[in-house]
């Protein structure tokens, strides 16, 4: 049982590794390893196309992250105050927005688009008043696929942040109504430091999922390349052991923010609850 | 509208409060003098909770008003309302350290008193409840009897014109609990504040009480001081939750003025003085005798029992648990069926205390025994 | 909390977004779904059943998908019942943390990098030439439906494990001794008692793997070589290929109409049964 357990675990953890080690191989392949060499993350870092998707993934994700936070936790907090049908479609809107495969919100978000601004964009032309310069051209691109990513992350904050405030004490509000805090001060003393774990775990894990994406980001994201986007025409043109120095530092950033994520999640959350 | 006795820090006024189609208070009317220590006692679902929220400002009373020195206050929020609570798990904000735990009601004050006397406030709060350099401590770096007086700190320090306590006690364990019990009553003497308890623990209540609330199903049955509760229990309800006591059910057979005889199930008949209480009844009616554990004698010899018994009887020994200062018997009468003695050690200390299997002599006196009626 | 005015408002965001990047574009593939094809793609709008009539001519991929999918769910159900039960029951309450922590890591990093870690194993330069060294010839392994389901295995086997392990964790390990006190053999414990109370884990965690299986498009892609077609790479070569957004609309609304049946089986069998 022990020895089924970790073979599981090095099967998940293996080809991690492999791309971790191989990264830092001088030679090109799998089966030969020239020793060690730091020589692949110097490529990456000179390529400016790896570095220009690099650029957007980080823009894109830090925006979707802090969108879908900010909304997310806003309707985690009114959600608790609606009741009845309203609150069944929200829950079943939420859950269909976690559980649908990316593929089916990349196809559907692209044509949608792509049709709304083709109807939108003669329409900005024709009615642009014109001391504002030329009229926006609408187009699929950054604002697209962050659009897109919050949609998803916002509807996962929402889960993570409802978990969190209907884990919290309800006494902590009464205390503080009870020591002459009103509504809004309570809201701002209370119920924000107690929900903030969460947040900065929905923060956190929003960015995480905006940056690792693939398939959404591949149908929406118009000319705009992103690093899962280049990651994957580059393994389309053959494997380079470049792939395994981005690659390396993709998972070392998503480790580092999930493990944090966890953190806050469980560690803060069990302290405030044994009290 | 009706009005309010001007000397009451609380008063209720024919108050009920419905959560749908529960009723967990009916009619409740009830005045706490200033500077007294009343308690709620009653098992969970009585009402006591809820009447409590109900001073404090989280739950509004369907019916009814409540005053507060005089104003009614139906509709006021809690934070408008200058009564504070020590609840049931503290409540401690955990973000927050003990220093800023203590001073959060203050702070809320407009305008908000300046720092400096914030912080000589807290110091003294601290002091008074005994935790005096604990002021940047965490709250779950602190024992549960030490978050108990951080949440009294945190209370009081607003001097509040009620201080509501909503089972304080019961998160600790039993020596914790007797300690803070004592505590507790010397810091109301000293601070003066009133003080609202609630818990489901009669000895807790009694204890520390001036005066004890009892109720029952979402209504009062019986108020009065500690000793009036246990002394005169208005029914065998009370009887029964203030200390313990035998039961024995029977009914009315001949009232007068002086006495009373019951003739109970079993065919006994018993004699009892009558009171002013007992002025209702007639015969025939159904009624019990109560009697408490301590008040029943125990002899080997006839000549060792007090003349005026209301009755003498030959029971058996079941049981005997030795507690110290007394001794507990479970007696057995084939009529009578089971019930308690609690024996004081000095009377057993010229003679052997008594065996188990041993028939002895049982009585109590006229005066002792209580004719309630059975609801 | 404050008046429902400001709750709404407070849902504002939320409900916006939800409306135009989940509902409207779902709705545009159900009305597109419905079209013809432009002459240089697109969509044209009409009303005919005519794409539906014809989704025979992706008959590979939903034969595939159909067929990958459920065999994948099945491994994965395999590899992670013993080591959900493993982490349920016989993991010290310590370590338990931290082995459930590692287990769903891996699933929020990157996909794309860590299913490009088996192009680099499974390659010509990788386990074939370890096993050529071996004295095992000719083992191709990249580009087979092997490779594809050892790739999903890997993907989704956390997404299995949760769900069993919470059932697991639930189960009240009085029952088993109180099984045994009644002379069941361990074998027949498990058998009697634990495997029908995880039933609904195991449910649970199928319906999760099957569904995002469905609409797998980067496995397939990158460890199928385009041999082992499922329905997403179809959409992918629809929408980003040939343009013929009628005939993918109907494909994709097929592929989540598979989904919501699957879930509306799931609900009738093991929600219902719960209750």
């Amino acid at each position: 049982m022990r020895i089924y357990t970790l073979a599981v675990y090095l099967f998940l953890y293996i080809p991690i590794g492999i791309i971790v080690l191989f990264s830092f191989n001088a030679g090109r392949h799998a089966s030969d390893f020239h020793g060690f060499s730091i020589k692949w993350y110097g490529t990456v870092l000179a390529n400016p196309f790896a570095m220009e998707a690099l650029a957007t993934s980080l823009i894109v994700a830090s925006t979707t992250a802090v969108l879908a936070s900010i909304f997310g936790t806003m309707a985690a907090l009114a959600l608790q105050k609606v009741k009845g049908r309203i609150r069944a479609i929200y829950d079943a809107a939420i859950y269909i927005a976690i559980m649908i495969p990316g593929i089916v919100i990349g196809i559907a978000t692209l044509i949608a688009l792509v049709t709304a601004f083709k109807f939108l964009n003669p329409v900005l032309e024709n009615f642009w008043p014109g001391f504002l310069g030329d009229a926006p051209h609408l187009n699929m691109g950054y604002a697209s696929v962050i659009a897109s990513h919050t949609m998803f992350t916002m509807a996962l904050v929402i889960v993570i942040v409802r978990a969190r405030i209907s884990g919290m004490d309800r006494a902590l509000i009464e205390a503080s109504a009870d020591l002459y805090a009103t509504p809004w001060r309570t809201f701002w003393q209370v119920t924000l430091p107690q929900i903030f774990p969460a947040i900065l775990a929905g923060f956190l894990l929003s960015f995480t999922f905006s940056f690792d994406d693939f398939i959404i980001a591949f149908f929406v994201a118009g000319t705009e390349t992103t690093l899962p986007l280049y990651v994957f025409s580059s393994i389309r043109r053959g494997v380079t052991p470049e792939i395994n120095a981005i690659g390396t530092m993709v998972l070392t950033v998503s480790l580092t923010l999930l493990i944090t994520a966890q953190f806050l999640l469980r560690g803060r959350g069990s302290q405030s609850s044994t009290q | 509208m009706l009005s309010a006795d001007t000397d009451a820090v609380v008063s209720f006024r024919n108050v009920t409060k419905r959560y749908g189609d529960v009723t967990a208070a009916a009619h409740l009317d009830l005045d706490v003098t200033a500077g007294e220590f009343l308690s709620f006692l009653g098992p969970s679902g009585c009402g006591k909770t809820t009447s409590l929220r109900m001073i404090a400002g989280f739950d509004q009373p369907s019916e009814g008003e409540v005053f507060l020195e005089g104003q009614r206050v139906n509709g006021v929020p809690a934070y408008r309302r200058p009564v504070n609570m020590v609840f049931q798990h503290y409540a401690l904000f955990p973000h927050l350290n003990i220093e800023e735990n203590v001073a959060y009601g203050l702070k809320q004050r407009a305008p908000k008193p300046p720092s400096k006397e914030i912080e000589m406030r807290v110091g003294e709060m601290l002091e008074l409840v005994q935790l005096s350099g604990f002021n940047k401590r965490r709250i779950w770096e602190m024992s549960g009897g030490q978050q108990q007086r951080v949440a009294l700190a945190r209370a009081l320090i607003n001097k509040p014109k009620v201080l509501l306590l909503d089972e304080p006690l019961a998160a600790l364990d039993r020596k914790l609990r007797r300690e803070m019990q004592i505590e507790l009553q010397n810091l109301q003497r000293n601070v003066g504040i009133t003080f609202v308890l609630v818990t489901h623990d009669q000895e807790e209540a009694l204890s520390m009480s001036d005066r004890v609330c009892i109720m029952r199903e979402g209504k009062i049955v019986q108020i009065g001081s500690p000793l009036d509760l246990y002394d005169r229990p208005i029914n065998r309800y009370v009887a029964d939750f203030v200390g313990k006591s035998n039961f024995f059910d029977g009914a009315i057979d001949r009232i007068d003025t002086t006495a009373v005889n019951v003739k109970l199930d079993c065919g006994l008949m018993i004699k009892a003085n009558t009171g002013p209480d007992l002025e209702s009844f007639e015969s025939g009616d159904p009624v019990c005798i109560s009697v408490r554990p301590e008040q029943v004698i125990l002899a080997r010899k006839e000549e060792q029992l007090p003349a005026d018994c209301g009755v003498k009887i030959k029971a058996r020994v079941m049981n005997r648990i030795f507690l110290g200062e007394h001794t507990e018997y479970l007696l057995r009468d084939e009529k009578l069926g089971e019930f308690l003695v609690l024996s004081p050690r000095q009377n057993e200390r010229s003679e052997r205390p008594f065996d188990k299997d041993e028939v002895v002599l049982a009585a109590w006196s006229r005066d002792t025994a209580l004719v309630l009626s059975s609801e | 909390m404050y008046g429902s005015w400001a709750n709404r408002l407070l849902l504002v965001p939320a409900t916006v977004w939800l409306l135009v990047m989940l509902v409207l574009p779902l709705l545009v593939v159900i009305i597109f779904s419905f079209g013809e094809r432009g002459t240089a793609g697109g969509y044209v709008p009409a009303f005919t059943l005519e794409q539906y009539a014809n989704l025979s001519a992706r008959f590979t991929a939903f034969k595939n998908t159909l067929l990958l999918a459920p065999t994948g769910t099945f491994l994965c159900l395999l590899v992670a019942y013993p080591l959900a039960y493993f982490l349920a029951v016989k993991v010290h309450p310590k370590w338990k943390t931290l082995l459930l922590v590692m287990i769903i890591v891996p699933f929020w990093t990157s996909i794309l990098i860590r299913t490009y870690a088996w192009i680099f194993i499974l390659g010509g330069q990788g386990l074939p030439k370890v096993l050529g060294f071996l004295g095992i010839e000719g083992v191709r392994l990249i580009n087979t439906p092997t490779a594809v389901l050892i790739g999903i295995v890997y993907a989704y086997l956390p997404l299995m494990v949760f769900p069993v392990y919470v059932s697991l964790e639930k189960l009240d390990k009085r029952l088993l001794e109180a099984a045994s006190d009644l002379g069941s053999s361990p074998i027949e414990a498990f058998r009697n008692v634990t495997l029908p109370l995880s039933i609904p884990g195991v449910a649970t965690g199928c319906m999760l793997v099957f569904i995002l299986l469905m609409g797998e498009f980067l496995i397939p892609a990158l460890l199928g070589g385009g041999k082992v077609f499922f329905i997403g790479n179809a959409l992918v070569d629809l929408f980003l290929q040939s343009r013929n957004w009628a005939y993918g609309s109907a494909v994709a609304a097929t592929l989540v109409i598979i989904m919501l049946v699957t879930v509306s089986i799931y609900m009738k069998l093991v929600v219902r049964n719960q209750q």
